[in-house]
């Protein structure tokens, strides 16, 4: 049916008569904004709109990450030690009631394991809004509410354990949503670096050409033949070990983005090329815009929507680079949580073997790449409103 | 031809100089010099350093000098074939690597002969055949070895096959096989257990190198050129390979050499988590106890070997079509 | 067998028959019925001119002719009866419909490039850009003929100096873009000639050439037919080019032919509206300066949404309500070889 579907590409329009009543929806597209029209674009890719929401359910984990967590997630205590999951069991008969079961921990005297027994005569019922560790809301508001917990939550050997624990006894989902914080912000670190970089040199390449272009031009090539991880990790374990986590989580960064800026300069430069012989750009300098004025004013907002999606797409990648590296024990370490630490207590397969659901960090991390990925697609598809 | 040879051989040596400038700042990060750390070392073992010795050493390593001095004392020393010692296990640090250096470029070889025999067909059945179910299985395979990193996917299997077929399966070579001498069975049992390692590392590279390939060949499939070969009454499997995938295999070709640096990149950590006895693991042992001369000396080769085996992808590639035109940038 | 033969030989019976023809184009958003119910028919030896604006059917209709189709069109309903030369000198072989045979079949393409041959508007894009220009022509020649390379080669050589191309033996390794536009509509009819099919159908072939190059190429066309005594289905929106080069047209509206005729019928006694239409809204030399043109009334309707009956009552200027909108008109015999499918001819 016609609406802003058709009339989005021209071709296939039908022929109209100047002055033959237009539908009304036709008509808002001719007077869209190029926001507009990459917005409506990218609405029609339902699986980008999805990977949006989901992005942004991550980052209001980031920003609740207390509130979701119910254990505090350092207190770590030895007799509960790679505690398997617990189910909630959501019904006490047939009336909605969660609770969980008490488990007992023993030691089995010939594996020296820790082996568990849940006792499914007693019930501890599962609390929403219940009380548990303090802190503070979004920095400010002292509390102690967390979305779920168990009576008594307050003290430490009481909670429940939806994922189980690790091998020191810590709570993995509220390890797991604090990791949540540093995995999802630390890319965002390094990105925008990696795009202040990008843009810099991708501009000056692009847009002056000669001598500039080509030195940068083959820095990024040399960049892209070298393997980057056995760098990384040589830089990331020369950091001093007296580093606060701070310290180490900003030169994690640095060093990430270092190399990672090769594939937005890329982009920019060609943006750039393309757009310097565009007859807009030229009639700017004609009528006697500054150089400045013409890259910033008249040509940026062109390629806005291919640096958004560029950028999208090179979230993953620092995502992936520091979980790798904290997997491998040279980026951050503990007390810091992040994805990439949980992880390291999944290295091998023994381990990994006996305690599966130490794997679990594992499936935010897919999960997250994923949907930038998707996201990064629609938005890179949806950049191009007037091209196919 | 030749001038792109040319030209594709100079950067290669300009990147080779770039990676032992890189491997030359990791070895001299650590605080404290080499000479002090093995006098140490030496000294824990027991054993005394002279003075004399001590002295020859700093001259050798020209410690005590302006670092670019060093660096090309040290490289001076490369040259000659001297890689240094390694500390932690106190031997040449040419004779630790051993053979862990063939076996990673063994297993990366793998991979990207792999991404290359894999990406192509896919990628021109998915482009042919769009929409059909055999395309959705391979954009979901693609998104999987897009999504999932590596080392992951590795702890995943070997956990799959561990507690469903309660095999290992880890590691290039059976136990008896493991320390042997180089013979047919040793190379066969290599080749017995290369597979996985290399699905491993080569699916993210492929499943990049299928989307590209399918997205240019949808693009070319469009267009008239295509139409005309059909309407020569040339068959349609011949229509399809002798002219848009031709035409689409060009931007495809030139960048599937640099997916090496990311398959020797990744088999790192991948050796770690599956056993390999390649390179990775040594490098993180040599990393975390400060063996700097074994790890510089080990980013020094992995970078090397990765720039010769770009630099022969292009050559191969070039001399496979003189026609591929050099991608801009 | 020479022209003349061949011409005795196939006198009568036509060359093509294209009866009640339907390729439709199945979308989401509905289908697109872009052959609807087409006819016509062409002799041997014979120029039919088809002619229509943009979004007619005419490039499908001879695509479907063709059998390539591009997904996800079919042909749903009709015949293409298409009279085959003879085998090696023989008798005429039986004539095949098109439409029955299996699109990538060895039959179908046995005809495809050999006895019929498609050229197209665009020659720019329609080589392939990383194969020289002589390398499709063999490829063309060897496909359908027992020959060697070097036989080929040379065949391909004499074919484009036949066709005009100076120095055809540097030429025939170029590359496409390495040829000037007329010169590559040269090679082009080459490559269709090469194996001297019975029938050429041209889609648009000069509308892409600047106004001196497209007189030298129709000059080609009227020669080459000459001289092989091959039947020409030119597709045009140009009428000038079809009263230079036609001595049939058929006049295609939304998927229908509207109207056939020799072409002196249809341009000096048009019967069906849409003809006039045509004829009337060309701009003429002998006008009065400041008259104004008279274009055709409406616009062409949206692919989706084709009116009932007869697809030109919306814009008829004999239009009659309760015929036109509910019927659709069959095709009736006016004149000598001259049909029209309107109701005020019934």
């Amino acid at each position: 049916m016609a609406g802003p579907d058709l009339a989005l590409d021209p071709a296939s329009a039908p022929l109209q008569e100047p002055g033959a009543a237009t539908p009304a929806r036709d008509q808002r597209v001719f007077v869209a904004s190029q926001w507009q029209l990459t917005w409506w674009r990218f609405r029609k890719h339902r699986m980008a709109v999805l990977s949006g929401m989901v992005v942004m359910g991550f980052y209001l984990v980031v920003l609740g990450a207390d509130f979701l967590a119910y254990a505090d997630p350092n207190a770590s205590e030895a007799q509960r030690s790679l505690m398997p999951p617990q189910t909630i069991h959501w019904f006490d008969g047939w009336r909605f009631r969660p609770h969980v079961y008490p488990v007992k921990g023993a030691r089995d005297p010939q594996s020296f394991r820790r082996v568990y027994q849940a006792d499914p005569d007693q019930k501890i019922p599962v609390r929403f809004f219940a009380e548990g560790f303090e802190y503070r809301l979004f920095g400010l508001i002292p509390t102690s509410r967390h979305l779920i917990g168990v009576d008594g939550g307050r003290q430490a050997s009481q909670t429940i354990f939806v994922l189980g624990t690790d091998v020191q006894g810590r709570d993995v989902w509220s390890r797991l949503v604090y990791g949540t914080r540093i995995s999802l912000t630390i890319g965002l670190v390094g990105v925008t670096m990696s795009l202040v970089l990008g843009v810099v040199l991708g501009g000056l390449s692009g847009f002056y050409g000669g001598i500039a272009d080509t030195v940068i031009q083959r820095t990024i090539e040399i960049l892209r033949s070298i393997p980057t991880i056995p760098l990384w990790m040589g830089l990331a374990a020369a950091l001093p070990r007296h580093w606060t986590i701070l310290q180490v989580y900003f030169a994690i960064t640095i060093i990430i983005s270092l190399l990672g800026w090769t594939e937005l300069a890329r982009v920019i430069r060609g943006r750039f090329l393309a757009l310097r012989e565009e007859d807009f750009v030229v009639s700017a300098r004609l009528v006697g815009c500054s150089q400045m004025r013409t890259i910033f004013v008249h040509m940026v907002p062109s390629f806005m929507s291919h640096i958004i999606a560029a950028t999208t797409l090179a979230l993953p990648a620092m995502i992936i680079s520091e979980t790798a590296l904290s997997f491998l024990g040279l980026g951050l370490r503990p007390p810091a949580i992040s994805w990439g630490v949980l992880l390291q207590q999944a290295q091998n397969v023994q381990t990994v073997a006996i305690s599966p659901w130490l794997m679990i960090p594992a499936v935010p991390v897919i999960i997250v790449v994923m949907a930038f990925n998707f996201l990064g697609d629609g938005l890179r598809d949806a950049a191009d409103p007037y091209g196919r | 031809m030749l001038a792109y040879i040319g030209r594709r051989a100079l950067l290669a040596i300009f990147t080779v100089w770039a990676i032992s400038v890189l491997s030359f700042a990791i070895i001299q990060l650590p605080p404290g010099d080499y000479v002090t750390s093995y006098i140490a070392q030496m000294a824990s073992m027991g054993s005394v350093v002279s003075d004399e010795e001590a002295q020859n050493l700093r001259i050798q390593y020209g410690l005590g000098q302006p670092i670019y001095v060093q660096y090309f004392k040290w490289m001076r020393l490369i040259v000659q074939g001297n890689f240094g010692m390694s500390m932690e296990w106190r031997r040449p640090v040419t004779e630790v690597i051993g053979e862990r250096l063939w076996l990673t470029v063994i297993v990366s070889v793998a991979a990207l002969i792999l991404t290359w025999v894999l990406a192509l067909p896919i990628g021109i059945y998915s482009a042919v055949r769009q929409y059909s179910v055999g395309d959705y299985v391979a954009t979901f395979i693609g998104f999987i070895g897009l999504a999932v990193p590596n080392f992951l996917l590795a702890l995943v299997l070997l956990y799959l096959g561990f507690v469903l077929f309660n095999a290992h399966i880890g590691g290039l070579f059976s136990p008896e096989f493991q320390d042997a001498e180089w013979s047919g069975a040793r190379a066969w049992d290599l080749a017995k257990h290369l597979p996985i390692p290399a699905v491993i590392l080569g699916l993210a590279g492929t499943a990049q190198q299928i989307r590209i390939m399918r997205a240019n060949l949808l693009d070319e499939l469009r267009k008239p050129y295509v139409v005309t070969a059909r309407s020569k009454g040339l068959s349609e499997a011949r229509v399809i390979l002798r002219y848009p995938v031709r035409v689409a295999l060009n931007p495809f070709a030139s960048t599937i050499g640099y997916t090496l640096p990311y398959i020797v990149s990744g088999s790192i950590i991948v050796s770690l988590v599956l056993g390999l006895p390649t390179v990775g693991p040594l490098l993180l042992k040599a990393l975390i106890s400060q063996d700097m001369f074994l790890a510089g000396t080990i980013v020094l080769m992995l970078g090397v070997m990765t720039v010769i085996g770009t630099l022969i992808s292009d050559i191969v590639l070039v001399w496979v079509d003189p026609r591929i035109r050099l991608e801009d940038g | 067998m020479d022209c003349g033969t061949r011409l005795i030989l196939m006198a009568v019976e036509p060359l093509l028959s294209v009866r009640n023809l339907k390729t439709y184009f199945q979308q989401d958003e509905g289908t697109v019925k872009a052959v609807d119910g087409v006819n016509f028919e062409m002799s041997a030896g014979a120029t039919l001119g088809i002619v229509g604006e943009s979004g007619c059917g005419k490039s499908v209709t001879a695509r479907s002719i063709l059998r390539i189709v591009d997904r996800p069109g079919r042909i749903v309903d009709g015949e293409i009866w298409f009279r085959r030369p003879a085998a090696n000198g023989g008798a005429g072989r039986p004539a095949v419909d098109l439409a029955k045979l299996e699109p990538n079949g060895a039959q179908m393409r046995s005809i495809r490039g050999a006895e019929i041959a498609l050229i197209f508007q665009e020659p720019m894009s329609s080589f392939s850009p990383v194969h020289s220009v002589g390398n499709q022509i063999i490829e063309a020649i060897r496909l359908h003929q027992e020959i060697g390379r070097q036989e080929a080669r040379d065949k391909a050589i004499e074919m484009l100096r036949r066709v005009g191309v100076s120095s055809p033996d540097q030429r025939i390794d170029q590359l496409a873009h390495q040829l000037s536009g007329g010169l590559r509509q040269r090679a082009m009819i080459a490559m269709a000639l090469s194996c001297s099919p019975t029938l050429l159908i041209a889609d648009e072939p000069t509308t892409a050439l600047d106004v001196t190059t497209q007189t030298q190429i129709l000059e080609l066309m009227r020669q080459l037919q000459q001289e092989d005594g091959m039947a020409i289905m030119l597709i045009t929106h140009d009428l000038g080019v079809v009263a230079e080069m036609a001595t049939d047209v058929a006049v295609m509206y939304l998927g229908r032919v509207v109207e056939q005729a020799p072409v002196d019928a249809i341009f000096h006694a048009p019967k069906h509206p849409y003809t006039r239409a045509l004829l009337r809204s060309i701009p003429r030399m002998r006008a009065r300066s400041g008259e104004r043109l008279t274009p055709i009334a409406g616009s062409v309707p949206h692919p989706y949404d084709r009116p009932a009956g007869c697809p030109f009552h919306p814009r008829c200027p004999d239009f009659m309500p309760g015929t036109c909108d509910r019927q659709t008109p069959d095709s009736r015999t006016v004149g000598d070889r001259h049909t029209v499918s309107c109701f005020l001819y019934e």
